[in-house]
């Protein structure tokens, strides 16, 4: 029998175009994905060299970072409009396919991908976005790339990739009641640091990931990069299969059947083994917050906010971070005053979480001087949402219903949270000035920000009860 | 692309750990659909007040850092976000080399693309550094040749970096020119998938 294998160096080695001493492998993408941000400069790039998109089959584009998300047609800001409308002419000028703000399939990138079946395993997949890694729920090796690698892949379908360390991140036992993805990812990078993962396509195994849904797995993957890692996935299982199947772009009838075997192969072998391997046990770990500005400064809702004076490591960092966010040393959690609530992003706006979050909001109302703003991660996500009467029960409750983008998690709309506010954010990034300059952001789990909203400050998700448990 | 062989500058220390893209370049500049420009906005929320006048009291804003073109800074340089707009940024303000301890994969690879070097030395080597440009003016020279970073007081290091980013700026190669040598592995491989 052939030597045991992970998933990572399965799907690399059926990947590699050409390999020679001293270079990286040129690896062959099978599937890139385009905004407006960070794609610009590249067909510019392409046009000032008379090059063409090879193949615009495997190329798919949507608008998400600038778009607004109340009357969308009505573009304030010139500059993004003519961002937007770049897209529209590169697209056209090149034959890429394009979801632009007018079309049913539009959304954030790594919404939409998997929702259209674009997204399966074994692919590679590419996209000038950092949170790319989302897709690695699905058993895919999927990274972020910068703008020339944009063009790099556009131009030739490949990229110069140094071979990836392997890691695994074993999550054992389970996650309590109450107990999310995000709180377990966001666990993850508290204790190992923004960078352990740095150099490595990690892949998460253990009960706790087995037992995740699809969406579940792709709140995990998203934050991979705030680990620092290369991408993050998951092998695939008979959930992946069952979520893929029927959807527009995945293989049907036969073609499914042979695909279906050949992806749950993927998943790595008994026995195999990694470059490294961290720990957490999943029982352990509490509802998350963060309280600093990136997001390994996050601790249990439960606690305090740290003392620079009592820290050991980066102590500078802590106080300056304490700063920015106007916190107190040993500020308790739950007493952090809020303004801002945002459900939504790559990692937190699918129609699971607006389910979860509109469950423990049902027949409660806004806090008095809160701002609270449902921003659906797709136009898919947001029909369905309306067809089973959440957007009513978030509307109801006080939040602003939006249409989907990007929105509040980086502010390149008009969606931004004024300086020295704090933010109860679904999003992965507390990075100073994120949400808007001067903003304090928060990141937690929707159900965390739904009772947040309520309460007008952090509470413990899991004292709480949602109106199902209410009514009985 | 510009070729990067050595280069001899001032230092510019930034005694940080964690300095994300957003931080390097803030989201409303995303918006743009040039590369060039870039350099007024560099650590734009640091640089500049609510106003949008240069802040006395950043650092990069001092006289005696304005000449600066090797910046020097803590570890897990660049993480966040992909955008490629924080190279642009930094190569149009007038660095050419960024020193820190560790740097961010994307970012790191970035830089290539762009005619910056970014050299990986030690912890203790960065704070020798960060020290010393800290307490008054400080010149390095990097030879990419050698791998090795100096000053004219005998103190040196040296660093890593794989052959072929080495080659690619050493050249000033156009990666996709190279890459489309290979176009006929690249349909033969296509070939055999379908
Ligand atoms: S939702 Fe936020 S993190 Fe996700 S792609 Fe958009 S800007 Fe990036």
């Amino acid at each position: 029998m052939s030597q045991p294998e992970t998933i990572i160096e399965k799907i690399w080695n059926k990947h590699v175009v050409h390999q020679e001493e001293g270079k990286p492998d040129l690896l062959y993408i099978d599937l890139h994905l385009v905004h407006e941000v960070t794609s610009p400069q590249a067909f510019e790039g392409l046009r000032m060299n008379s090059r063409k998109v090879r193949r615009p089959d495997l190329t798919f584009a949507t608008m998400d970072h600038n778009v607004p998300t109340i009357h969308r047609n009505v573009i304030k800001d010139a500059v993004s409009k003519k961002q937007m409308e770049t897209l529209e002419e590169n697209c056209e000028e090149f034959g890429v396919s394009l979801a632009d703000i007018h079309h049913p399939d539009q959304g954030i990138v790594h919404i939409i991908g998997p929702e259209l079946g674009l997204t399966q395993p074994g692919k590679t997949i590419v996209c000038g976005d950092s949170h790319t890694s989302t897709h690695g729920a699905f058993g895919a090796i999927a990274f972020g790339i910068g703008t020339s690698e944009v063009e790099h892949v556009l131009s030739t379908q490949t990229l110069w990739q140094a071979p990836p360390k392997t890691m695994q991140v074993k999550v054992n036992g389970n996650l309590g009641t109450g107990v999310t993805a995000k709180d377990l990812i966001l666990a993850i990078i508290a204790k190992f640091g923004v960078r352990f993962g740095s150099g490595y396509i990690m892949e998460y195994t253990g009960e706790a990931i087995r037992e995740m849904s699809m969406e579940e797995r792709m709140t995990v993957c998203n934050m991979s990069i705030e680990a620092g890692a290369r991408a993050g996935l998951i092998s695939p299982d008979e959930k992946t299969v069952q979520f893929v199947e029927g959807r527009r772009h995945a293989p049907k009838g036969e073609e499914f059947e042979k695909a279906k075997k050949e992806w749950l192969a993927l998943a790595t072998d008994e026995g195999a083994v990694y470059d490294s391997t961290v720990e957490i046990n999943a029982d352990e770990i509490e509802p998350q917050v963060s309280w600093g500005t990136n997001p390994s400064q996050c601790v249990p809702v439960s606690a305090s906010v740290p003392d620079p004076e009592t820290v050991t490591d980066d102590e500078d960092g802590v106080r300056r971070a304490l700063e920015y966010m106007g916190l107190e040393p040993n500020q308790p959690i739950e007493s952090i005053e809020l303004q801002h609530v945002f459900i939504g992003s790559c990692t937190n706006a699918r129609l699971a979480d607006l389910r979860k979050a509109a469950r423990m909001i049902e027949g409660r109302k806004v806090h008095e001087g809160i701002r609270a703003m449902v921003v659906p991660g797709s136009f898919a996500v947001k029909q369905e949402a309306e067809t089973e009467g959440l957007d009513r029960i978030f509307t109801e409750a006080g939040f602003e219903w939006r249409s989907a983008g990007c929105s509040m998690c980086l502010g390149m709309n008009d969606d931004i949270v004024p300086p020295g506010e704090h933010c109860a954010s679904t999003s992965n990034r507390n990075f100073e000035g994120r949400q808007g300059n001067g903003a304090r952001t928060h990141l937690v789990s929707p159900e965390m920000a739904a009772v947040a909203a309520v309460e007008g400050h952090f509470v413990d998700v899991r004292n709480y009860t949602s109106a199902a448990e209410r009514v009985i | 692309m510009e070729a990067f062989v050595r280069h001899s500058g001032l230092v510019y220390p930034l005694n940080r750990a964690n300095i994300d893209t957003d931080q390097i370049i803030p989201k409303q500049f995303l918006k743009r659909i040039e590369r060039k420009g870039f350099g007024k906005f560099l650590f734009y929320n640091w640089r500049y007040d609510d106003d949008g006048n240069l802040r006395d009291d950043f650092s990069l804003n001092y006289p005696e850092y304005q000449d600066a073109s090797v910046l020097v800074a803590g570890e897990n340089f660049g993480c966040g976000s992909s955008r490629e707009h924080a190279p642009w940024a930094i190569q149009d303000y007038g660095f050419r080399v960024v020193i820190a301890p560790s740097f961010a994969d994307i970012f790191y690879s970035n830089c290539f693309k762009n005619g910056i070097l970014p050299v990986q030395l030690k912890g203790e080597e960065v704070s020798q550094i960060m020290d010393r440009a800290e307490g008054g003016e400080c010149y390095l020279s990097i030879d990419l040749v050698d791998q090795i970073v100096f000053d004219g007081t005998g103190w040196s290091a040296t660093f890593e970096i794989d052959e072929y980013h080495k080659n690619m700026l050493l050249n000033g190669w156009d990666e996709i020119s190279v890459t489309l040598t290979y176009d006929d592995a690249i349909s033969a491989f296509e070939n055999q998938q379908s």
